[in-house]
Parts: C-alpha cells; sequence; structure tokens
C-alpha cells in the first residue's frame, strides 16, 4: 500500500532484488567448521524437505490416482492404491460432457480476456493521471484509491449485490467482469510504482513534437509500462480464475457456470461418484500447473510486488 | 527525435505560441480528469457507493426486496452484540488464528532453510510454493476427499498404525482444526515466497563477512535474516490476523458452516442472501469493517511505512 515503495528497475524494467533467479545471493554454510553437527544438520534440514513436499503433494497425489480409476476400484481400494489403468480416462470425459466443465472453462475465458485488459486499462490511465498531471485534487483521488484497498471486498457483497441488481446485471458475465474491473485498486498501485520509474523527459519529448496527452498515454507511456503489465495480467489471470464467490452469487444460472462453480456443482450430481469429482478437480488443476512452469518466475516475481502493494 | 538541441519545454512552449497557451491550461486543467473518468467511476460504482449504503442499510431493517426501509436505530447493532449466537462465531476465528501463526512460522522456517544452500532448491521451492496457485474449489473437494472416513488422511495414519481417527469435518470439536489445517496448506507458500524473496533481497557481502567472522547458521538467520524481513514479517502477522477474522472461502465450499464450522463472514453472507435480512447482514458488515480498519491503523502504527525504517 505504499505508493512511494522504492524498487529498483534495471534496463529490461523488471524489478531487481526480490528474486534473482540463478545469480540470488545464496548463503554458504562454512564448510570448516564442525562437520558431524553440519551432517545431522543437513539430514535434518533435507529431510524436513521432503516431509513438506510430501505435505504438499499427498493430497493432490491421491486425487489424481483417483480420477483414473473406475468406480468398482474406488469402492474396493483405498486411497493410496494407484489405478489398475493410468489410461483410464472415462471420469475426465464424464467430468467434461455431463458436468459443464465446457462451459465453464469458455466462460472463465471470456470473463478472463475482458476483465484483465479492462483492468489493464483502467490501471494504466489511472495511474498517467495520477503520476503525470498536477492538478487541484490530485491527493485527494490518491487518498480515495489507497482508502479503497483496506474495504474487504467478501463483506460489502451485501450492499454491493444491490449495486448490480439495480444496473441490470445480475445472472450476467458482465456483473462479474465489471466487479473484477473496477475494483482492483492494486493493479493501479503496481503502475503507479512502475511508471515512476519512467523519465518524464520521454513525455516531454513526445509533446514537444506536437503529440497530445492521448498519445503520449497510448504510444510511450502504454509500451514502456509492459514489464507491469505482464505482472498484473498474471497475478490479475490466477485470481479471476481462482475466484468462487463472485462468480456463485451473481451468476448463478446453470450455463454461467465458471470453473469454480461448475466444478462446486460436482458435488451435487456426483456426490457419490469420487472418481468424477477428481477428474473434474484435476482438470482444473491441470491450466493452473501448467501456467506456473511456464511462468514461474513471472509469478513469483508478480506476488512479491502485488502482495506487499 | 531531434530533441538534442530543443531548449526546456516551458521556454521553447510559451515565447512564440503565446495565444494557444492559455488554451493548453485549460486543457491541462480538464485533462487528468478525462483519464480518471472511468476509474472513478468505477470506484464510486462498485466501492463507495456500496460501503456509503452499508452503513444506511446497517440501521434499517431491510431485507433486500421492499421498497420500504424502516429505520431502527441502532437495533442491528445491539443484537449482534447480544445475541450469542451471532458473535460467539468469532471464537471460531481462533482456530484460523492459531492456523495462521502456525502458517508464519513454517513460512519462515522453510524460507530460511532454502535461502542456504540447497540441492533441487528450486523444486522445493516450487513445490511449496504450488498449492497457492489452485483454485479454491479444487483444493475443497481435494481436501473433501482427505478428510472424509476412509479417506486419504485415515489411509495415511492407518499406514503407520493409528486406527482410531474422529470424523474429521463432522466432529465439531474437531471440524475446525481441519479447516484451518487447509487454510495453513493453501496460503503458506505465499508467505514463504514473499519471506525468501525478503531474504534474498540482503546483499551476498553480509553474509560473507558474517563467514569470516565465523559466524554460524543460527547467528546468521537471528542477525541477518531476521532483521532483513523484519517489515515483510510484521505485514504478514497484521493481514493473517485480519484473514483470520474473514476466513471465508475454505469453510464456505467444504462445509458450508455446518457442524460449527461457520465463520463471520459465512454467517453475513447468509444473513443476507439465505435469510434475506440486508439490514441486520449490513451491521454485521459494518463491525468487520471496523475491526479490519482498527487492525490496519494498529499495523500503521507499529510498522510505518518502510521508508522510515530503512537504514
Amino acid at each position: 500500500m505504499t505508493s512511494t515503495q522504492p524498487r529498483e528497475v534495471d534496463v529490461t524494467g523488471m524489478p531487481v532484488g526480490d528474486f534473482p533467479a540463478s545469480s540470488s545471493p545464496v548463503i554458504t554454510t562454512s564448510r570448516r567448521r564442525l562437520p558431524a553437527g553440519a551432517a545431522v544438520g543437513t539430514i535434518g534440514k533435507y529431510a524436513s524437505l521432503i516431509v513438506a513436499c510430501l505435505f504438499a503433494l499427498i493430497p493432490i497425489g491421491t486425487i489424481f490416482m483417483l480420477a483414473f480409476k473406475t468406480s468398482e476400484e474406488y469402492r474396493g481400494t483405498g486411497p493410496l492404491v494407484p489405478p489398475s489403468d493410468w489410461l483410464n480416462f472415462d471420469n475426465f470425459v464424464i467430468a467434461f460432457t455431463q458436468g459443464d466443465m465446457i462451459i465453464g472453462f469458455v466462460n472463465t475465458g471470456i470473463i478472463l480476456v475482458i476483465s484483465i485488459t479492462g483492468t489493464v486499462l483502467i490501471g494504466t490511465m489511472a495511474a498517467y493521471a495520477i503520476d503525470r498531471f498536477r492538478f487541484r485534487g490530485r491527493s485527494l483521488v490518491s487518498g480515495l484509491f489507497l482508502l479503497a484497498t483496506l474495504v474487504p471486498s467478501v463483506t460489502t457483497q451485501v450492499a454491493t449485490f444491490q449495486v448490480i441488481n439495480a444496473l441490470d446485471l445480475f445472472n450476467t458475465r458482465w456483473s462479474a467482469i465489471l466487479l473484477f474491473t473496477g475494483t482492483d485498486i492494486v493493479a493501479i498501485y503496481i503502475f503507479l510504482q512502475f511508471m515512476q520509474s519512467i523519465p518524464i523527459s520521454l513525455d516531454e519529448a513526445a509533446m514537444l513534437d506536437g503529440a497530445n496527452r492521448f498519445t503520449v498515454y497510448w504510444r510511450i507511456i502504454l509500451p514502456l509500462l509492459k514489464p507491469a503489465v505482464a505482472t498484473v495480467v498474471i497475478i490479475k489471470g490466477i485470481a479471476v480464475y481462482n475466484e468462487f464467490y463472485i462468480p456463485f452469487l451473481y451468476m448463478p444460472s446453470q450455463d454461467l457456470g465458471v470453473i469454480s462453480t461448475s466444478l462446486f456443482r460436482f458435488m451435487g450430481p456426483f456426490g457419490a461418484q469420487w472418481e468424477v469429482i477428481a477428474a473434474g478437480t484435476i482438470l482444473v488443476i491441470v491450466p493452473t500447473l501448467i501456467a506456473f512452469l511456464f511462468l514461474q518466475r513471472f509469478i513469483y516475481n508478480g506476488l512479491t510486488s502485488g502482495a506487499t502493494k | 527525435m531531434a530533441i538534442t538541441d530543443a531548449p526546456p519545454l516551458e521556454v521553447g512552449a510559451s515565447k512564440p505560441i503565446r495565444p494557444g497557451r492559455k488554451q493548453r491550461l485549460t486543457g491541462r486543467r480538464i485533462m487528468p480528469w478525462l483519464f480518471l473518468a472511468v476509474p472513478l467511476a468505477f470506484l464510486f460504482v462498485l466501492t463507495y457507493i456500496p460501503v456509503a449504503n452499508m452503513f444506511w442499510y446497517s440501521v434499517t431493517d431491510w431485507d433486500g426486496l421492499d421498497p420500504e426501509k424502516t429505520l431502527v436505530g441502532l437495533d442491528n447493532y445491539i443484537e449482534i452484540f447480544t445475541r450469542p449466537e451471532i458473535f460467539r462465531v468469532f471464537f471460531v476465528s481462533l482456530f484460523y488464528l492459531a492456523g495462521a501463526i502456525a502458517q508464519l512460522g513454517l513460512a519462515l522456517f522453510f524460507a530460511a532453510l532454502l535461502s542456504f544452500q540447497t540441492r533441487f532448491r528450486n523444486f522445493f521451492k516450487g513445490v511449496i510454493f504450488f498449492p497457492y496457485l489452485i483454485n479454491g474449489v479444487a483444493i475443497g473437494l481435494m481436501f473433501l476427499y482427505f478428510f472424509r472416513p476412509d479417506g486419504t488422511l485415515d489411509a495415511v495414519l492407518g499406514a503407520f498404525g493409528v486406527q482410531e481417527t474422529p470424523q474429521w469435518l463432522g466432529d465439531p470439536s474437531v471440524v475446525n482444526v481441519s479447516l484451518a489445517a487447509t487454510s495453513v496448506w493453501r496460503y503458506m507458500g505465499l508467505n514463504f515466497v514473499l519471506f525468501l524473496g525478503a531474504i534474498q533481497s540482503v546483499p551476498a557481502e553480509q553474509y560473507e563477512a558474517a563467514d569470516l567472522d565465523g559466524a554460524s547458521s543460527w547467528h546468521k538467520f537471528r542477525y541477518i535474516i531476521v532483521p532483513s524481513i523484519r517489515r515483510i514479517l510484521g505485514l504478514s502477522f497484521i493481514l493473517a490476523i485480519a484473514g483470520a477474522l474473514s476466513a471465508f472461502e475454505m469453510p464456505y465450499i467444504m462445509t458450508g458452516g455446518a457442524n460449527g464450522s461457520e465463520t463471520f463472514v459465512i454467517q453475513t453472507v447468509d444473513t443476507a442472501f439465505r435469510y434475506s435480512k440486508v439490514g441486520l447482514a449490513s451491521a454485521m458488515a459494518v463491525v468487520l469493517l471496523a475491526i479490519v480498519l482498527i487492525i490496519t491503523a494498529v499495523q500503521r502504527r507499529v510498522f510505518p511505512d518502510e521508508k522510515a525504517d530503512q537504514e
């Protein structure tokens, strides 16, 4: 929440110092001291890391194995027993076709694209106005944005619901899009922080060449903000993909299910078919896993700049 | 752009085009508001109007539909603080608070471990962090299976010879422990990554100097690592308290608040959307908002902005 958070920025523009990948200052243990104690320490260290990994992986692993079991196998074997046929994709087919997962992915995709675009445009516009103009009411405006970060969004839904209702958006995708787009103040702060590192002389030079403010925003600021845009796209993407309560509350209709609500509805019709629920769960996790494997560094970076605001 | 010989903006722009200058000043006055119009409209419609309405509803007995709202003064607030079944749910928060403290401890422990040279470091980091990215409903279903009778947990415990296990989600005396543990599983990775990032932003020379002085790992932890993450630790602690008070998603998805696992936020949204008592629910939301604001104010007092404590 500190808009003035100083952050070193290197040439490519990514904040440095948070997670330098390979050149990170790894602490070297001094090897000349206490060899016996060091050995015990090393064993303890790896043992606790392995235990942590088991804790993290066992809940995922058992549901993964379950997704490949037949219903007889599910009833007959324990959770720790692997499936007899690792290529049994029946449960995935059922989850996809009968469980409305396709609708869920389509709706999530639509909402994701529109609200991320909206968030980026709104966030950059607000940040541009606040950072590049000196006008009466400027500190009031930035104060209003700052204050809004303190309001926990789950509780205000009680009253937000009436606003969405009055706008006649209840049970449409626009309700979720509007809420995701319009309430992301953290994004504004990420853009603000980053914009402070773009030299103002660039704006001035362009304006001397006859560019107006919109051209400066669109042609100079927005392209230079690319790394910050990437950060916002990633944290926003994760948040929208995982959001449960807003679609649950505002889009109860069956064919407006997003992946969270489609999966949530599995509990009714498939209540006894845990192997199908497991397949649905895995279907939801796989895109996240792929995104994580490819974007690891950006995700780590994005979360640090987002979470500490 | 041939700007190398261009004079500073003010001089160059003002001299030759005097008449245009006035127009430009007016333009300058309106311009920022053109950029701010949409963001501010969203801010007001989706944050400030709801918050203002929430205060207004909280002193009425509105049911969410009736065109007439009857003023009832502070009755809703009195009800919250006098009806034990409403206020009691705050005790459930204590489980989440305990969980959050355990979560911070574990995150700190693993962040400190991985800040030392480690094989497969990125693998361990990724595995410990990944749960944080998973969809909440997927986590909920995964742990419903994990905790169900003869589910994963019972099977693992059975492998260690433990046969007598409670109903993890059915027994009111255990359910909140199970749910808080699920929250720890879900959110620990974020704290861990934040702590690790803070530790690694310490210049390597400090550790080298410590090595020269023959410092042990413990000393490095105590005198280099802990001070470097003091601020993020403080921030995380405050966020953990606020998070414990507003715990919602995991219990709502997994038990819907059954078996004594109802939290304050579940109760608030149920009061509003299931029992149609928007007035009372708004008052509950106002109480939670007030608590969160107080906690934030305390945080600001105890941990002022980082600028102040940077050496």
